[in-house]
């Protein structure tokens, strides 16, 4: 029996096969369609490598020292890639755990994102696209020793057991490691995928297993590789200068000064700006300082955001283009006795990881050569190779550890990818590192987008809600991208829009409807997502409507997610887990909220200290997750941690705003993130479950937000509606 | 000019323009990359070194300051007792997530336990406020610096 678990695409991503030819359609990369999502597609034939190692599949090497090299196709960014993966793997393979060593794939279709139909991650799509895939990549390793040493010893495949990498026939005695049936497994046929058992969950030995742990000895003692500690021989170090307005372009540069400092070998124009390629890193920095640029304002960005927020209240007062219609919400609203409001406000945010932006790129005769945290390796070739005129085959990528993404290395445009190619374009067969420093990385964009959303509802007489219109206002992060065709439908961008198009509560008359803006300002994906303000707004509503129909919110909402049992489960652990209803020390009070999102489930309870001066500080959060089977359940809880960390910054004290077209904020100083003083202890619990394993590199985000503003609710009796929240102690 | 430094116990002369700040002599001329670049401005911590012990901010400490006196990078923490217990705890607790910042982490950490051997949680604020992690392992490090205090003391 194959034990497959139906994995879950992802709410966000195309899952069509006609999503797929769209999808790539809009690439202009070129590449052949995995269309099917099996291990097969990767594995058409086995080998032994010259060095002795087995090769059954892509994924998979058996070295004769026993140890075995996983190739992970994702991008390990801290969201737990090479420990994941490598799980699922080594689970079906019965690998022992210390022989496992991860290793980053290069970028080749049999490396696709099984939901997407190219080589990347995100939408927290890492393991449960995997999952199936890796285990039968697993078994096939498996099964193929185990045919090696029947064969080796005359017996039968039956008698044969696997456990941590030893392969044994009980009857005569006999064992073998992997390494020594290394040879003998590579002329083996390679098993049909529907010929292999896959194991009973209940049989998992290291999926769920909480000994299962990372190798973080490089993360510990400086010996990790980032891209930013690429070293190549004769490698030149770029700073490109930038544009201080969205739109502006080079009017004329000066470049005299730079080019008079020792450390500057040359200064080049590109689109994006005016680089400066120096001898290191100091130089380049000081050559860049020294250039003397004037821009052509003529066609740049100069407004603010606060125009473009205040232009947003003004849409929302008006219909939209319509996300989700059930019944008849403008009549119920029309005739309700009583009415609810509440308009919200979320400014664009920086994705401001601890790495900032940087790629290495040599351009050479015969093509391409980049080392980067690249997250969606497809994009990145294919918009390289349309530059460079070469094919995207050509375009080798070395991925390197991330120092965090948050989304922004998945950029649809390969944006820093790009300028680092047309920077490295200029020095033939010279490899360049562009470092972009923390000014670049903050002002330079992309960004989460600035939305308005307006809410209304209608209450019956017994408080419950009968209607509910949302209407949100702000710009598409997928317009004008190669996700498009697949995730714009109808005028309606998903990701605008999720999280409200999508509410769990009952209510009879739901409408959604959205407002897309064009703005001069680069947008892109942050982590979670659209949930980063649909899931802030509809959880901060459903308490007001509790308030309003004097009930406890917890109540209210359990009784609006009857249909929803996974919600109501997270629910239900979270506020036992936090006491809920129990008593409070004075000045302290609770919030909570519930919120899917990736077909995750994570409720929330924050408790929030107010003190004397009049301020708060978020003291303690007690966190549930249904994510499916918990393949992995310490990276579940660190990702809970760091989702609530995450989702603090912008709840207390994150925001990005322009003025006269410039981002007005710069470095850490002045856009504030969380710092270890401010982070409240945190109480994750995790719903067991015999459903595929979901993502969570995102869902733990979301409801942090609005459990703060429900807990200050608690404490004010008012809710602030817009972020990042009023009168956080910094 | 050229400067003379001693890093890791060894010494090294550099050619370098006397504002280049430390991080960057570590990072491009001596090709030490554990210590990171991560603001410039001393605001994050990713690029925290000790000068004769202290914790500083390598990437606003120019190279002409530090001449002559014992620098010590991620890399050189190995016949530190704090460190290896601090190192040992990091391991333990599963703290880095994608580890960038985990080197500045590790010598605020281990400076603060060299000077207070059973910090609390004020003290763990006030040495570690300044290095910032947006992946947010913060209750990890908490955690981690107690741990690896028990074990020292």
């Amino acid at each position: 029996m194959l034990h497959r678990i139906q994995a879950r695409p992802t709410a966000q991503m195309p899952t069509s096969r006609r999503g797929f030819l769209k999808l790539m359609a809009g690439t202009g990369a070129g590449l052949t369609l995995a269309l099917n999502t099996s291990v097969q597609a990767s594995t058409a034939s086995a080998s032994l490598n010259s060095d002795g190692s087995f090769e059954p599949n892509a994924f998979i090497r058996i070295n004769p020292d026993n140890t075995i090299a996983v190739v992970v196709k994702h991008l390990e960014m801290g969201q737990g890639a090479f420990v994941g993966l490598t799980t699922l793997i080594a689970e079906e393979l019965d690998a022992d755990w210390q022989q496992i060593r991860p290793e980053h794939a290069p970028a080749d279709s049999r490396y696709n994102n099984t939901f997407w139909g190219m080589q990347g991650v995100g939408g927290s799509s890492g393991l449960a696209n995997s999952f199936n895939q890796l285990r039968i990549a697993g078994a096939t390793a498996r099964a193929m020793l185990v045919a090696a040493a029947a064969q080796q010893w005359q017996v039968a495949v039956r008698d044969i057991s696997v456990k941590q990498s030893v392969i044994s026939h009980q009857a005569s005695g006999r064992n073998a490691t992997f390494g020594e049936l290394a040879s003998a497994a590579a002329q083996q046929k390679i098993p049909p995928a529907d010929s292999l058992t896959l194991k009973n969950p209940a049989d998992f030995t290291l999926i769920g297993n909480a000994k299962v742990r990372r190798n973080d000895a490089g993360k510990t003692n400086g010996t990790a590789l980032f891209t930013q500690d690429i070293q190549l021989p004769g490698m030149r170090v770029a700073m490109v200068a930038h544009p201080p307005r969205f739109g502006a372009t080079v009017a004329s540069v000066d470049d005299s000064k730079a080019r008079a400092l020792s450390g500057v070998i040359d200064v080049v124009q590109i689109p994006s700006g005016v680089a400066v390629i120096g001898k290191d890193t100091w130089s380049a920095k000081q050559g860049r300082d020294a250039l003397v640029i004037r821009w052509d304002n003529s066609k740049a960005f100069r407004g603010s955001s606060r125009q473009m927020l205040d232009d947003y209240h003004q849409r929302v007062q008006q219909p939209g283009t319509t996300a989700r219609n059930d019944g008849d919400t403008v009549s119920a609203l029309n005739t309700a006795s009583k009415v609810i409001e509440a308009t919200f406000e979320f400014p664009y945010l920086a994705h401001a990881a601890m790495e900032p932006m940087n790629c290495v790129v040599q351009v050479t005769e015969t093509g391409c050569e980049i080392w980067n945290g690249a997250q969606i390796q497809t994009l990145d070739q294919g918009a390289v190779a349309a530059i460079l005129g070469i094919k995207p085959a050509q375009v080798k990528i070395n991925t390197l550890f991330a120092g965090g993404s948050f989304g922004r290395r998945a950029n649809p445009a390969s944006d820093y990818i790009v300028e680092a190619t047309q920077v490295a374009r200029s020095q033939p067969g010279i490899p360049v590192k562009l470092i972009w420093t923390r000014e670049d990385d903050t002002r330079a964009g992309y960004y989460r987008p600035a939305y308005v959303h307006k809410i209304r509802a209608a209450l019956d007489d017994n408080g419950m809600p009968l209607a509910w219109q949302q209407r949100i206002a702000g710009q598409s992060i997928i317009q004008d991208t190669a996700f498009e065709s697949a995730m714009v439908k109808n005028g309606i961008d998903s990701t605008s829009v999720e999280g409200a198009s999508t509410l769990a509560y009952q209510v009879p008359n739901l409408q959604v409807e959205l407002h897309t803006v064009k703005q001069p300002v680069p947008v892109q994906w942050l982590r979670s997502v659209g949930h980063t303000h649909t899931g802030f707004s509809t959880e901060v509503f459903i308490d007001q409507l509790a308030k309003a129909a004097g009930k406890d919110p917890v109540d209210y909402r359990m009784a609006l997610l009857t249909e929803h049992p996974r919600h109501q489960g997270v629910l239900r652990l979270a506020t036992e887990k936090a006491s809920w209803g129990s008593p409070l020390p004075a000045g302290r009070f609770r919030g909570v909220a519930v919120h899917e999102s990736f077909h995750s489930y994570v409720a929330q309870v924050a408790e929030i200290a107010m003190h004397d001066d009049g301020t708060f500080s978020v003291e303690k959060v007690t966190c549930a997750v249904d994510c499916g089977i918990a393949v992995n359940p310490d990276v579940i809880r660190a990702q809970m941690e760091g989702g609530i960390g995450y989702g603090l910054s912008p709840a207390l004290m994150s925001e990005i705003t322009l003025e006269d077209g410039q981002i007005v904020q710069s470095n850490f100083h002045d856009y504030q993130v969380l710092r270890i003083n401010q982070m409240p202890a945190i109480d994750v619990h995790i719903v067991p479950s015999a459903e595929a394993p979901t993502g969570v590199g995102e869902p733990g985000t979301p409801p942090i937000a609005p459990a703060v503003a429900n807990a200050l609710a608690a404490a004010t009796g008012e809710w602030q509606t817009t972020l990042p929240l009023k009168g956080a102690r910094l | 000019m050229s400067v003379t430094l001693e890093i890791n116990g060894v010494t090294h002369r550099v050619d370098a323009s006397a504002d280049t700040p430390l991080l960057w002599v570590i990072r491009d001329h001596i090709q030490l990359t554990g210590t990171k670049f991560g603001c410039g401005i001393a605001m994050c911590g990713a690029c925290t070194v000790h000068l004769d012990g202290q914790p500083i901010r390598s990437c606003s400490t120019p190279v002409s300051a530090v001449a002559g006196k014992k620098i010590t990078t991620i890399e050189g923490l190995t016949t530190n007792a704090a460190a290896s217990a601090v190192q040992d705890a990091w391991a333990e607790l599963q703290v880095p997530q994608c580890g960038y910042c985990q080197s500045g982490q590790i010598m605020s950490a281990t400076a603060l336990l060299s000077q207070n051997s059973n910090p609390d949680d004020d003290a763990i604020d006030a040495a570690m406020s300044g290095n910032v992690c947006r992946c947010a392992t913060y209750p990890r490090i908490r955690n981690a610096i107690k741990s690896a205090a028990d074990k020292l003391s």
